[in-house]
């Protein structure tokens, strides 16, 4: 052979170990039907854990934005204290952000806020009650806790207040759901495999023959397990397609028809669906090709 | 070719099947293994292409050491040696031509080589015009003719056979001893355990009598020497 050869041999190669895997799906139609649907079913749910998950951190995200320290001044701040203390505060390690609010905007929220019943701050411009104060907001939420310690040991501060109780209720509920999600989805991938390299074992055994015969003749254990290999993944590629096509076609309608409501907002479906769809891919792909090299490794002993 | 020093072979929960076997087999001979059933031929069939490994001793088979040859190398002895079987193993969906050209394809011969060579090998077994036939409208005959010829297409150095006419009429087994007799001419060493005691007696080949475990005998030109 001439240069070339080798190369061309590999091409052979796969280009056999693919049509043997294509074929050998065809060949055992119900069992493959039955093992696309192990991974249809699975990655199913797995994504609508994903799109829901992912919608509900964005949301959570949102309502931790909303998270906000009141600091309170103490009458004794001068004006000249005020933007000192501010950069002192904007310098401290987890502060996203500082906003200074005067006595006077405060009144003016208050009275916005209040709009019917005006008579109720009746005099107040001239002795206005209201501290002076600062916005401040954590760059992670979870930090609130120990920026308000901070805050509340520097001089002209008189208080720090926030939701401690909101913001910590929010929170563990991320975490646990977040944990929750992940055992569940994992819980799912690994029934799907199982089911997976049991149905590819059936079709297997149907085949030992095929392998004790290859095995005779001198083919390598890789050489034998390569088409199975293709046909998990083709297994694991085709069962996810389905739950794709019927997520994007669900998700759409739904972005289109929860639009009307202006309250609530779901993510945009381009980067979500894209990057959950891949995942499906990989995911589906990869438990095909783990269910059929597990379900092949008992036969290859001969 | 094939060596064998002090070879024994237990299998688990039992007595063992083989017992200090000694024998060297050279390069283009022909040689019989006989013996009454459950004497340890098949045993000793197994061992020269590795289906099973000694419990004890040293084996050579065409300059392997069989001791030392690791898992992944197996395939590379077995390439070197043809396998026939009393049921000839045939794989019943594919075509005596694609049954063949099998052989040659899972070792990752090139479509020319095998077409070559697949079309040499059906015309040396008689088949050539049974190319398209599948396993299920061949005669006994000639099922096991297509299993040499896939056993030939490597061209091997050794042909290991276990009781190749066990399933076959006298008729029929005669032709099959013919063609391993042609194919021993060609100069592969061929190593056949059987039950034939006609042929055996007939041919007059070297006879290795296998009886418990033990090589009972071992005749340059012998006889089956058995009743059944
Ligand atoms: N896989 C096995 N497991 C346990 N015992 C076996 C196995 N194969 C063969 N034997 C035993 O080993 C002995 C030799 O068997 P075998 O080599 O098949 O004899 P033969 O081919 O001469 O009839 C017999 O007693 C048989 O029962
Ligand atoms: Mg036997």
């Amino acid at each position: 052979m001439r240069s070339g050869g080798y190369t061309d041999t590999m091409i052979r190669i796969l280009l056999r170990h693919l049509r043997e895997g294509i074929r050998s799906l065809g060949r055992n139609g119900w069992m493959t039907i039955a093992s696309i649907s192990a991974v249809t079913v699975t990655l199913l749910l797995v994504g609508l854990f994903l799109i829901v998950g992912f919608n509900l951190q964005a949301a959570s995200l949102n309502v931790e934005g909303q998270v906000v320290m009141n600091v309170f001044l103490l009458p004794d701040a001068t004006p000249a204290d005020v933007p000192s203390l501010q950069t002192q505060i904007q310098n401290m390690p987890d502060v996203k952000s500082v906003v200074f609010v005067s006595k006077e905007e405060g009144l003016q929220q208050l009275r916005n806020k209040l709009q019917a019943d005006q008579d109720l701050l009746a005099g107040l411009d001239s002795n206005n009650p209201l501290p002076n104060k600062y916005i401040v907001q954590a760059k992670d939420p979870a930090q609130t806790d120990a920026i308000a310690g901070r805050i509340s040991t520097l001089a002209h501060v008189e208080k720090v207040v926030y939701q401690k109780d909101t913001v910590n209720r929010l929170l563990t509920w991320i975490a646990w759901a977040r944990n929750f999600g992940i055992v569940l989805m994992l819980a799912l991938i690994f029934t799907a495999m199982f089911l997976i390299s049991n149905t590819i074992r059936i079709t297997i055994f149907a085949r030992r023959r095929e392998i004790e015969i290859m095995k005779l003749v001198g083919a390598t254990n890789n050489f034998i397990r390569w088409p199975f290999l293709v046909e998990g993944f083709l297994i694991g590629v085709l069962g996810a397609s389905v739950p794709i096509a019927l997520l994007s076609t669900g998700y759409a309608i739904l972005v289109k028809n929860i639009a009307i409501l202006p309250s609530f907002s779901l993510l945009t479906p381009v980067p979500l669906l894209s990057e959950t769809g891949l995942f499906l891919l990989i995911v589906g792909s990869f438990i095909g090709m783990w269910g059929s090299v597990v379900s092949v490794r008992k036969f290859l002993r001969i | 070719m094939i060596e064998m020093y002090d070879v024994w072979k237990t299998y688990p929960n039992s007595e063992p099947a083989l017992q200090g076997i000694n024998v060297k087999i050279d390069k283009g001979e022909f040689v019989y293994v006989v013996g009454p059933s459950g004497a340890g031929k098949s045993t000793f069939i197994k061992l020269m292409y590795r289906e099973e490994k000694p419990s004890k001793g040293t084996i050579f088979i065409n300059n392997f050491n069989l001791e030392k040859l690791k898992e992944r190398k197996i395939p590379l002895l077995r390439r070197q040696i043809g396998v026939v079987f009393q049921d000839f193993k045939l794989l019943s969906r594919k075509t005596a031509w694609e049954n063949v050209a099998f052989a040659l394809e899972v070792i990752g011969a090139t479509g020319k080589r095998i077409r070559s060579r697949v079309k040499e090998t059906m015309d040396m077994v008689g088949l050539a015009d049974k190319a398209d036939a599948l396993p299920s409208q061949l005669s006994g005959g000639q099922q096991q003719r297509i299993a040499i010829a896939r056993a030939l297409v490597n061209s091997p150095a050794v042909i290991i056979a276990d009781e190749p006419t066990g399933n076959l009429d006298p008729e029929n087994s005669w032709e099959i001893m013919n063609l391993f007799n042609q194919i021993n001419q060609r100069g592969t060493t061929i190593v056949m355990a059987t039950h034939n005691r006609d042929i055996v007696n007939t041919m007059k080949k070297r006879v290795i009598a296998i009886e418990q475990g033990h090589i009972a005998r071992d005749e340059k030109r012998g006889v089956y020497g058995y009743d059944d």
